[in-house]
């Protein structure tokens, strides 16, 4: 413990370095504008400025990328709420009540929710990578492919409730999700799969950020002009107005979403830490348990302040979790982390578990820098707010052009390839019609995300146990967590029962 | 009549403005890139494939070899079918050069709908050969030799594992060898990416791995897995204690290529300024000391003789997949 806390200062010292804080400074609020331009997310604000940092040492190197990976994770936010774009694929949980409150003429509030869950997450996952690093990569060391598949299982379940009443309307919208994150290249038979029309752009399969940003953005787009015709050209979001009285009033309310705050944090690092997962199923998961664990849950998806405080949470906190497989398994814990991967290759430094033993003042003082951009993006955002507010008085007029551009650049940036353009344009209409025929888009954007993680996984389990689903539950790991997955799957069914049996035994009663 | 003076005068300056261009590139170089190149990668962010790219990029700008930046493109799609569609349908452009892995070979004799004939893309530079080892968890005291190893495996027969990067990849190709060889039943399971593959048997879901040095040396240098045998011509300097399998006895030698490709058709003034940029890339102390680090073999190869090396290959991995039944 002491040894620790002793090399913790010994990354402060590191860190405060003038050259260093200004490269913390500089990441975080480049990683803020990243994060909230959508499609350019962190994964590809890393790897364009990867170049950079040839020019400092490698401790500053990775000091100033992980500080706008942080940013990042915070700026996905800003546009989720302000625009209904999902900034980043991390921050589209974070659109499906930050956008509602900010029609509301609440976009404030969000706003201060979103930065300090942000806060509370990424300080929470940042003392846990402190002390438990060790014990913690060695969790992440033996989840195999029947862990992975429990985890997904999870998640799905934690969704099962989020669509409508309509439990076929949400079945639709799930395997919709399902198909077209089949499409591709499947690597289990390596052969290619569902390209269809033998168009090659389908070949590098359905990106993710199309789909959320065709049926959120231009759907949410195409949703709004239609209001707008009908209202007779009112503004498109409520008058938002920010003062300090509004701040402390929003503070007090967040006090009581702590629950799901603390939560997000919690889920987020854990399910960060496990390779290949990262931080966008983490803050979807968090959104689906904190609808679970409301007592208003039909408040979720019309405005609920923890809709938004437990995906930011988990965002931030997974994006330290992860750098915890890059810097002692040498495996990413997300794709951001798989491109700090090839910095450490440029730099000369072997991950592993070595690492900790041979550079210790990189690892340290990556994770003291942690600490300090968490404060520095937490105090940038909140200064900036009143500029986000003003964003929104644009005129409708002005505002709708400069977000249907911001969405084709979305688009078309994460692969630039303009079929993904072509298809996100596709999507937004569908999801527009889908929406008018009161089909949930959420479970399909879930399904988008854990389709690609769930079917390698539990096809490989099945190869490793010869075809037999046991091997789910002999697992010291696997085991538990199937057996909640299952039970919250099948809650609605027991709410159904129970509440067939209940009520007419109420009225009976009241009778 | 002053102004038409004036506008002549214009006219002339240009003139001789584009000439003095024009005959720029004689006085230099033959010929220099105009715009950014388009460095395409046929795999992921983050891969062997990606990092080796980000690091020649790195080496490009830090030592000023050229007048514009090398821009990676990753296009992983259909095991480096989408990248190689993309830059064979880019004839005569000067400006798109591809680093290739041995799916080069593989993905168009696998699927030959996708019209792509190797031998119409320009020859470059070979920067390395990868090698592959055999590894399994150091806790296996047991097996310390391929002897051990054969006999671990026979006992457990198909419920033994061996984790590997894709279905009909160069990992598949190696655990058959080695079934046919020694006549086991290993079961092969397919991950996404050698990193996993490597984290699999450290973790102990897998029985064995015939990962590449790169990729297994964090936890070879902790000591969590070792290597028995490599599939090379000669030992690895850096596993020395590891015979290679043809001193025991069966003749598996096998490397991966990890080559810079240039679009079909390529002005041979741009070729020539390609091999040029790339022999002095690869004779930086920064590649040599990667290579020696991630134990690289493969001397340099351009021109003519890369072209022979690819056909030679080609013909080598049809032979292969037909053998596994993967292609008729």
């Amino acid at each position: 413990m002491l040894e620790i806390l002793g090399q913790l200062a010994q990354g402060f010292l590191i860190v405060f370095e003038a050259q260093n804080l200004l490269l913390i400074i500089g990441g975080c609020a480049l990683g803020l504008f990243i994060g909230a331009m959508p499609g350019l997310g962190s994964v590809n604000g890393v790897a364009i400025l990867l170049p950079l940092t040839f020019l400092v040492p490698p401790t500053g190197a990775i000091i100033f990328l992980a500080a706008i990976y942080y940013g990042a994770m915070y700026g996905g936010a800003i546009s989720s709420i302000m625009l209904g774009i999902p900034g980043a694929s991390t921050a589209v949980a974070t659109t499906f009540d930050g956008r509602p409150l900010a029609k509301q003429g609440l976009a404030d509030k969000a706003l201060i929710g979103a930065a300090v869950a942000s806060f509370v997450g990424g300080s929470i996952s940042v003392v846990l990578f402190t002390f438990f690093a060790p014990p913690l990569a060695h969790v992440a060391l033996v989840f195999g492919a029947p862990e992975e598949f429990a985890l997904m299982m999870l998640a799905f379940a934690t969704f099962v409730g989020l669509g409508s009443d309509d439990i076929f309307k949400t079945l639709f919208s799930i395997c919709i999700g399902l198909v077209l994150s089949a499409v591709g290249f499947d690597i289990i038979s390596g052969e290619p799969r569902l390209v269809l029309w033998d168009i090659t752009g389908f070949l590098h399969g359905v990106n993710f950020l199309v789909l959320a940003i065709g049926i959120y953005g231009i759907g949410e787009m195409l949703w709004t002009v239609e209001e707008h015709a009908l209202g007779g050209g009112k503004s498109m979001l409520s008058e938002a107005t920010v003062s300090v009285a509004r701040t402390f009033a929003a503070l007090r309310e967040l006090v009581k979403t702590w629950k799901s705050t603390v939560m997000g944090s919690l889920l987020g690092y854990f399910v960060g830490i496990l390779p290949a997962a990262g931080a966008t199923p983490g803050s979807l998961m968090a959104y689906g348990i904190a609808k679970q664990i409301s007592r208003e849950p039909e408040k979720f998806g019309n405005g609920a302040i923890e809709g938004v405080c437990a995906p930011e949470a988990a965002n931030n906190a997974a994006s330290t979790g992860s750098m915890l497989p890059m810097l002692t398994l040498g495996i990413p814990g997300s794709p951001t982390t798989a491109i700090l991967l090839g910095g450490m290759v440029i730099w000369g430094l072997e991950p592993g578990p070595r690492l900790f033993v041979d550079h210790s003042e990189f690892v340290w003082g990556l994770i003291a820098s942690l600490y300090a951009a968490n404060l520095f993006t937490l105090l940038i955002n909140i200064a900036f707010i009143p500029v986000f507010i003003k964003v929104l008085k644009t005129p409708f007029t002005i505002l709708a052009p400069v977000i249907f551009t911001l969405c084709l650049i979305g688009g078309y940036a994460p692969t630039q390839d303009m079929h993904d353009v072509w298809l996100m344009i596709v999507f937004g209409i569908v999801g527009y019609l889908m929406r008018k025929l009161d089909y949930p888009l959420a479970p399909a954007v879930l399904a988008i995300v854990l389709g690609p993680l769930a079917e390698p996984a539990l096809r490989q389990s099945l190869i490793i146990s010869e075809g037999s689903f046991m091997i789910f539950f002999e697992r010291v790991y696997a085991g538990p967590i199937m057996v909640v997955a299952l039970l919250l799957l099948f809650l609605p069914v027991f709410k159904m029962i129970y509440d067939r049996v209940r009520k007419p035994q109420a009225e009976r009663n009241a009778g | 009549m002053f102004k038409s003076q004036n506008t002549l005068r214009k006219v002339f300056c240009a003139l001789g403005v584009s000439a003095i261009l024009a005959g720029m590139p004689v006085i230099g170089h033959a010929w220099e890139p105009q715009k950014p190149v388009e460095f395409v990668v046929m795999a992921g962010k983050g891969g062997g494939a990606d990092k080796a790219v980000r690091l020649l990029q790195s080496i490009i700008a830090s030592e000023k070899m050229a007048p514009v930046p090398f821009t990676p493109v990753n296009k992983p799609g259909g095991s480096g079918a989408e990248a190689l569609v993309h830059v064979n349908g880019k004839k005569g452009d000067n400006h798109t050069i591809m680093f290739t892995l041995n799916s080069f070979y593989t993905t168009p004799l696998r699927q030959p709908g996708l019209g792509v004939d190797i031998t119409n893309f320009t020859p470059i530079a070979r920067m390395a050969e990868d090698t592959f080892l055999l590894w399994v968890h150091s806790d296996r005291k047991d097996i310390n030799n391929v002897d051990d190893f054969v006999k671990a495996a026979k006992a457990k027969g198909s419920k033994w594992i061996m984790a590997g990067t894709g279905k009909n990849s160069e990992d598949n190709l190696l655990t058959d060898f080695l079934n046919t060889a020694y006549d086991l039943k290993m079961k092969y399971v397919p991950y996404k990416g050698g990193g996993k593959v490597a984290k699999e048997l450290a973790g102990k879901n897998a029985d064995s791995t015939v990962n590449n040095p790169s990729e297994q040396l964090g936890f070879y240098e902790a000591g969590t897995t070792k290597a028995l045998a490599s599939f090379t011509d000669n030992r690895l300097p850096l596993f020395p204690d590891a015979p290679t399998f043809k001193e025991i006895g069966s003749d598996m030698v096998y490397y991966m290529q990890r080559t810079v490709v240039g679009a079909p058709g390529m002005s041979k003034e741009a070729a020539a300024y390609y091999d040029d940029l790339f022999t002095k890339v690869f004779n930086s102390a920064k590649w040599q000391e990667y290579r020696t680090k991630k134990s690289l073999q493969g001397d340099l190869l351009t021109g003519d003789a890369l072209m022979s090396y690819w056909k030679r290959e080609r013909d080598i991995h049809e032979v292969m997949l037909k053998k596994m039944g993967a292609i008729k």
